[in-house]
């Protein structure tokens, strides 16, 4: 920006003010808890689960100081329609990234801000199947949550009002689920070469779920179109964390404390949390706290663990049985991507206004060779983006590439997301070097199996089919990878879990997870509805347990 | 080889919106800063010359005024502005770019009888890139164990393409709607568009 340093380098969530996030200027009253009392909930990182969590814990009286490492924007005055300078959501501080199948992390997987990865999401809204809550004893591969699908239906409910998602008014695959919130947004060109194909296949095509409000709904204006999600909606129709939860629990008592790095978790001689240590501005902190929660995402809190061991916790918090960081899963991301003769224009609306879960469900169908599912949905990246993709999955460049780049608006993609198993070796673990507040980066260790790569096979094969009877003409696939899942799995039996039903760290009864790392399998959906509810879900476990 | 890229969408410019409510003040301010590149800081001038001799092979101009691309490279350098990812075959980012700067320069004289990459002409260039990018090398010993096709996909093009196709230059000559905040679109269907987006564009394949 200018030569002065950034606007978002300093909290700006101080002396008793948080951002207004519904202004360009402005700030609204924030309650401030002192450091040396204990608070009854610390929970780091202001993503998906930690600030449904604050919001509902807040909202039932309990005293709570949500941490994130990252700024506390103001949409309207701080995102710019650009794409670079839009980087400043990412985590961009290196972590190493190996194994056969390395995995591309930063602005692929990883927010950094005050409503963290939900700032720059999607918006797609999509349930898990009922029965992947039961994978291992259903459909005889992954892991069992230790969760009924019934529950989490009711909490899919919960978020979903929250959020105002808006969805068709039948759903085509799964049990019923009732009417979204809001009524579905107009689909897209993009979306409708989506449609044209599933039809021309004979197979459902729907509307995709969104998190982008179709009417206006309190102070968010309805979405506009104008394409730019993936880098912040700066008119505030996206119902992201940073405009819903996150003023909910401020409003509810809450403090946040943005631009705050937690480094460690502390620990007392009797081995349970004491509080947390953190950077913020220029120094170390430290907050006492009854309980601690680590809502870092699927790096970062397994991260956290490890680097807060002690003499009592050798290995980490959490970690006696080396699981922490372990079965860490991504989303196959392929997509084949197609020309046509018509300008389709996908920078209108959000990116994926599409989709199509068939390959949740279709069980006996005889081609499917390959455990879990996909679901896959219509595209529409921004130009850089784009380049990026045909640059790293071709080579190509010159000429070549601008003409290729010339075709931008005669585009279409159809993009999956792809299960993938959960495998012990895939995982998080300390690497040699430091960060430059002195705590060991994360390394983080990937390849996919055969499964994982039979289902990637079929995915490609049945959207090229589908692109082409669509009217897509000189095809090309490529392949990515999407979301982080587990990494801290939850579960009914301390020997192959992180945590129990309710996110609590085994053995550590005062400690708890609530984010996308509990998750056991990663489901063939998107996964922001299933954090969300689980945190919504373990928010009522935990307050339950407090007033009984 | 090639034929010269020729826009789609002559006559078309994002910037003619500059006043219109497609640009918010947030996006103008980000823009006008960007109109002064930054001074090279990081790169020695040598390297800097051989960085801007392979943006432009990478995107050849033909515009009077090129949309500048090294500086900015040089200048997230300088920053230590990283992308969040260091695939462990990969030393970190600064000594990447300095090492692969390096054996891009040591396959050119390999190659071309001692002469730098600076010194090649156009197609040359291009056939050197080309054959890094297989992985054919002439100067192994340079890379120091560096993937050249990594360096050169996940570093090299993939921060110059997402350089140039954050200009407002390269939106408009792909047609691409540009700034649009708070003005979003309205028509979304094929064969429609707004009136603040680019007309129809024409290509060869359908002259
Ligand atoms: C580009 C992109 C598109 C996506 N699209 C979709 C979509 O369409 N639909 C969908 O369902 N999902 C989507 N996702 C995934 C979804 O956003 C994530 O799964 C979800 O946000 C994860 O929630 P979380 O709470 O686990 O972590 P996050 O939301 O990532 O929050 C973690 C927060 O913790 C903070 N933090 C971490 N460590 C520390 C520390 N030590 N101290 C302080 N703070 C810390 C981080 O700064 C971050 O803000 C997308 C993700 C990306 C990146
Ligand atoms: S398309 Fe809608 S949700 Fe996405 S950035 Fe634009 S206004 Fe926001």
């Amino acid at each position: 920006m200018t030569q002065d340093a950034p606007r978002n380098d300093r909290p700006r969530a101080v002396n008793g003010h948080a951002p207004d996030v519904f202004k360009r200027e402005g700030q609204v009253p924030m309650r401030e808890y002192p450091k040396n009392a204990p608070v009854d909930f610390v929970i780091v990182g202001a993503g998906c689960g930690g600030s449904v969590l604050a919001a509902k814990l807040a909202e039932a009286g309990m005293s709570v100081v949500l941490f994130d490492a990252g700024p506390f924007f103001q949409p309207r005055r701080d995102f710019a329609s650009d794409e670079r300078e839009q980087e400043k959501l990412y985590w961009l501080d290196p972590r190493i990234s190996d194994g056969d199948d390395p995995i591309e992390l930063g602005a692929n997987n990883s927010g950094r801000a005050v409503g963290g990865s939900s700032v720059h999401f999607q918006m797609v809204s999509l349930r898990f199947r009922p029965e992947w809550f039961k994978a291992r004893s259903k459909l005889g591969y992954g892991r069992d949550w230790p969760v009924d699908w019934r529950e989490m239906w009711r909490y899919y409910d919960e978020v979903e009002e929250a959020l105002k998602i808006s969805g068709p008014i039948r759903y085509p695959w799964g049990p019923d689920r009732g009417r979204y919130p809001y009524r579905e947004h107009e689909v897209n060109e993009a979306g409708l070469v989506l449609a044209r194909g599933a039809e021309a296949l004979g197979v459902d095509w729907a509307p995709t779920p969104l998190c982008t409000v179709s009417a206006p709904s309190g102070k968010s204006p309805p979405c506009a179109y104008r394409g730019m999600c993936k880098i912040g909606c700066s008119i505030n129709a996206k119902q992201s964390m940073l405009i819903t939860y996150v003023p909910r629990a401020i409003k509810a008592g809450a403090e946040v404390r943005d631009l705050a790095m937690v480094g460690r978790i502390e620990t007392g001689a009797d081995g349970r949390a004491t509080g947390v240590s953190y950077y913020r501005d220029g120094k170390w902190r430290f907050q006492k706290a009854e309980n601690v929660v680590a809502a870092g995402y699927s790096i970062e809190t397994p991260r956290l663990l490890l680097n807060s061991s002690t003499a009592q916790h050798p290995q980490g918090l959490g970690n006696a049985d080396g699981l922490v960081g372990r079965n860490l899963m991504v989303h196959a991301n392929d997509a084949v991507w197609g020309e046509f003769d018509e300008e389709i224009r996908w920078y209108k609306g959000p990116p994926s206004m599409a989709t199509c879960e068939h390959w949740n469900y279709a069980d006996d169908d005889p081609s499917k060779n390959f455990d879990g599912g996909y679901s896959f949905m219509s595209q529409g990246p921004l130009p850089g983006d784009f380049a990026g993709t045909l640059t790293s999955s071709t080579g190509m460049f010159g000429d070549d590439l601008l003409e290729a780049m010339g075709r931008y608006n005669r585009m279409a993609g159809l993009k999956m997301v792809g299960e993938s198993m959960p495998q012990v070796d895939n995982r998080v673990t300390l690497a040699d070097e430091t960060d430059e507040l002195g705590l060991p980066r994360a390394k983080v260790t990937h390849s996919f199996c055969d499964n994982d790569r039979r289902l990637q096979g079929h995915g490609r094969k049945f959207m090229s089919r589908m692109m082409r009877a669509a009217g897509g003409k000189n095809l090309f696939e490529t392949q990515s990878t999407a979301h982080l899942m587990g990494g801290c799995p939850m579960g009914d039996d301390p020997e192959t879990s992180v945590t129990d039903d309710m996110g609590r760290v085994w053995n550590v009864d005062n400690l708890w997870i609530c984010d996308g790392s509990l998750m056991p399998t990663g489901g063939g959906v998107n996964p922001a509805m299933t954090i969300l509810a689980n945190a919504a879900r373990i928010a009522d476990r935990i307050i339950d347990a407090r007033f009984d | 080889m090639s034929q010269p890229f020729r826009t789609p969408y002559p006559g078309y410019d994002v910037l003619d919106k500059w006043d219109s409510p497609s640009f918010d003040d947030q996006t103008r301010e980000v823009l006008r800063a960007r109109r002064d590149p930054p001074p090279r800081r990081f790169l020695d001038p040598n390297q800097f010359a051989l960085l801007e001799a392979l943006c432009a092979v990478v995107i050849p101009q033909r515009r009077p005024e090129p949309v500048p691309i090294a500086p900015f490279i040089d200048a997230a350098l300088h920053a230590g502005r990283g992308t969040g990812t260091r695939f462990a075959t990969m030393p970190p980012e600064r000594d990447a770019w300095l090492r692969g700067l390096e054996a891009i320069d040591a396959e050119a004289r390999a190659a071309f009888d001692g002469r730098g990459f600076c010194e090649l002409v156009r197609p040359k260039q291009a056939r050197l890139l080309r054959s890094i990018d297989r992985g054919d090398c002439r100067a192994p010993e340079a890379w120091q164990e560096m993937p050249p096709q990594k360096f050169f996909r996940a570093l090299l093009l993939k921060q110059i393409v997402q350089i140039y196709y954050s200009a407002p230059a390269a939106m408009s000559e792909i047609g691409y709607g540009g700034p649009a905040s708070p003005r979003g679109y309205v028509r979304l269907k094929v064969g429609q568009i707004d009136p603040w987006e680019a007309p129809f564009g024409t290509w060869e394949d359908q002259a």
